[in-house]
């Protein structure tokens, strides 16, 4: 009786174990590596951070992508996936190539779409053919910071609408169909029955999808990197310069917690916003 | 987060698979790790025609931050797996409060005869009483001008010596007559526009590196400097080696490392001229780039690695590298007369600029341990707020001399050439 009370958990143990060491254990260390200040006292790293020249450009373009992202990947996705339910015959098929750029690492989009975009890429060769240029035109310097900007855009909404997507279309899935059917028999116009019916009962996945994609996207990183180089930065980007170029892994370390920070706080403000009542499930 | 975790997870990695190596590999296995000769081309001659007659190496080659964490992760675990380390001297640097590097004056002894000028050995100090490093090969760096650009030279100007006004109006002159901007620096992530601040532009017009960092020369020099930026392709921003805009034809004045306008010389070396950078009120300052070798503490085969510094340093050998890969020799050797187009560009330049008569040498940082970055960092800030966000020079150059004193007082850096030597931390004005 009592071995079968253990048993659960000795199984998932070594599980466990691996997980503390290989993420709970840096984890821990970061966390401290950010408070060691050395002669400037704990906070020391942390007032370089807020002091440094590129922290407010940087916080202000990581709030400014994921405020213009998150919103447009959601209305896509939920579009996608209500438009991939009308489909009967090669929805598999759809739905595959939707989310191959699930399979594309982030830095790769960016270099895609970096490709495409600069001076003498493809976008700038079919506006020449088509004539609306006269030659190379630049879109991602220093001197167009708006166009920069809709690129870095473009680039994250194509890479990874996809994650999104996966988990909406799991709980359109879920949504029993005579729902549906009976907002239909009872005169519901096709938007009222969206807004009355689809949307509430797709609130978990929501939350799900939500929490996910705004987390991933306080990480944005890799396709800014490839796409702007200096000219955007980003959180994550500024961690990555101050451990490589400037050799100082303790201000890094700090925007690692900041950035942690961020998320969890992202995450407990759509866990109340989104808050199933426990007795309206039923 | 990911890359801070990615990072202390790759150390712990790198940790874990040398322990797992060390009881499975041969006792005396000679390892070279270098930051330098990296591409696969270059890393083949390495082991095919330059190690040639070495002792058997196995060369490995590692980018520069994790050749850092990498001996770092040896340290801290005692595990020793590399003998052999060839890096930058600025790579180099702060591996010694890491305790990385095993003194070797012995090494050095014996190399007497070799001719490596005694200011390169000193710099294989690292700022400390023991040599740390034995100089490799060196470079610098240079203009590189398309001569599609000369016709629009301003009257006067000789492209083998020029002032940073004349750079700005020929700049302007193409500007004006085809509408494009052709002048470019590695400003890009990757770039070395650090090192034309600190090794170029600074002491050719205060003539010096740090002491005079908010001095009324250098607010004169960021207003020239705005200038000349003005007329530079806004992508600079992006680039990181200059070779790939200049093969586009996207720039046709660059300045950079001897090694990253190769390939562009290399490929077409009729199409390009190498000169001696601009000239400043105060001379035409060049830096110097010095790669090192040096032995790690607790190295497997301490003797192979110096039979191997031995052969590295032997004026055949570098003669070799000299015509294989553009670095060129420390010790007193004579390049032959058939080296190929691009390399024999370069070291025409190269010569010209370290023969020019109002030559400065600025030498790189000395005794700045971990805080190389941080260094650069106060120049990159400088130009980032100065020349991309057109804050006022004045209040920007005491903000960041502010910053830079801070620097100096916390490592206790004695100043370098050229600035004037100092008892005590490099004082800034």
């Amino acid at each position: 009786m009592s071995q079968t009370r253990w048993l659960p958990y000795l199984l998932i143990a070594p599980a466990t174990l691996f997980l503390g060491a290989i993420f709970v254990v840096p984890l821990v260390q970061t966390i401290l590596l950010s408070f060691n200040g050395g002669a400037g006292g704990v906070f020391a790293n942390y007032q370089r951070m807020m002091g440094d020249l590129n922290f407010g450009v940087s916080l202000r373009n990581t709030f400014l992508l994921v405020v213009t992202v998150v919103p447009l990947q959601m209305a896509l996705a939920i579009g996608m996936g209500l438009m991939l339910q009308k489909l009967t015959h090669g929805r598999e098929l759809v739905l595959w190539i939707w989310t191959i750029p699930l399979g594309v690492s982030d830095l790769a989009a960016g270099l895609v779409w970096f490709a495409i975009l600069q001076n003498t890429g493809y976008f700038n060769t079919l506006l020449f053919h088509l004539g609306l240029i006269s030659g190379p035109t630049a879109w991602l310097n220093s001197e167009t910071p708006y166009t920069l900007f809709i690129a870095v855009v473009v680039a994250e909404i194509w890479r990874s609408t996809a994650v999104v997507l996966v988990v909406i279309v799991a709980g359109l899935q879920l949504i029993p169909k005579e729902f549906g059917e009976a907002a239909e028999i009872f005169g519901a116009s096709p938007l009222k029955k969206f807004v009355r019916v689809t949307l509430p009962m797709l609130k978990p996945s929501l939350q799900s999808a939500l929490i996910l994609r705004t987390v991933l996207a306080f990480e944005v990183f890799a396709s800014a990197y490839a796409i702007g180089g200096r000219n955007i930065p980003v959180l994550v980007g500024e961690a990555y310069v101050w451990q490589r170029e400037n050799q100082n892994y303790s201000v890094a370390a700090a925007y690692a917690v900041l950035i942690m920070i961020i998320s969890l706080s992202a995450t407990w403000v759509y866990l109340r916003l989104l808050r199933e009542n426990p007795e309206a499930q039923a | 987060m990911r890359q801070m975790l990615k990072l202390k997870a790759s150390s712990a990695l790198v940790a874990a698979a040398m322990l797992a190596f060390v009881p499975v590999a041969k006792a005396q296995e000679l390892i070279f790790l270098s930051t330098q000769l990296r591409p696969i081309d270059e890393a083949q001659k390495v082991r095919d025609v330059i190690l040639k007659g070495a002792p058997k190496t196995t060369y490995v080659v590692d980018e520069p931050s994790p050749f850092t964490v990498r001996m770092k992760a040896e340290v801290d675990t005692n595990t020793h797996t590399i003998s052999l380390l060839g890096a930058l001297h600025g790579e180099l640097q702060p591996l010694v409060p890491m305790g990385a590097l095993d003194p070797i004056d012995d090494v050095a002894a014996s190399l007497k005869d070799r001719g490596i000028p005694a200011g390169l050995m000193e710099l294989g100090k690292l700022g400390t009483v023991k040599q740390m490093y034995i100089p490799w090969m060196q470079a610098t760096y240079v203009m590189v001008v398309n001569k599609k650009a000369l016709p629009y030279l301003p009257a006067g100007a000789d492209v083998h010596s020029l002032t940073y006004q004349q750079l700005a109006e020929w700049g302007k002159n193409i500007q004006d007559k085809t509408g494009q901007r052709r002048i470019g620096f590695p400003a890009g992530p990757k770039g070395l526009l650090a090192r034309f601040l600190q090794g170029n532009l600074y002491p050719s017009y205060t003539a010096s590196m740090v002491t005079e960092y908010r001095s009324k020369e250098a607010e004169a020099m960021w207003g020239d400097f705005k200038a000349v930026w003005a007329q530079a392709n806004p992508n600079s921003t992006s680039y990181d080696f200059m070779q790939e805009p200049l093969m586009a034809g996207d720039v046709w004045i660059a300045w950079d490392h001897i090694a990253r306008v190769k390939d562009a010389l290399q490929q077409a070396p009729d199409d390009y001229l190498v000169v001696a950078p601009p000239a400043g009120p105060k001379g035409r300052a060049y830096m110097p780039v010095v790669a090192g070798l040096a032995i790690a503490k607790g190295a497997p085969d301490r003797k192979g690695a110096a039979e191997l510094i031995a052969h590295l340093t032997k004026p055949e050998t570098q003669v070799v590298t000299a015509s294989e890969v553009g670095f060129f020799p420390v010790v007193s050797a004579t390049l032959p007369a058939d080296l190929s187009p691009g390399v024999k560009l370069l070291a025409q330049g190269v010569a010209e600029t370290q023969s020019a008569k109002d030559a400065v040498v600025a030498l790189l940082p000395v005794g700045l341990g971990d805080k190389g970055g941080e260094f650069n960092k106060v120049y990159m800030d400088t130009f980032q707020r100065i020349v991309l966000r057109q804050e006022p020079i004045r209040a920007t150059l005491d903000a960041q001399a502010d910053v830079m004193r801070g620097l100096m007082d916390a490592t206790k850096a004695p100043c370098w050439a050229p600035d004037k030597p100092s008892e005590g931390a490099c004082p800034v004005k």
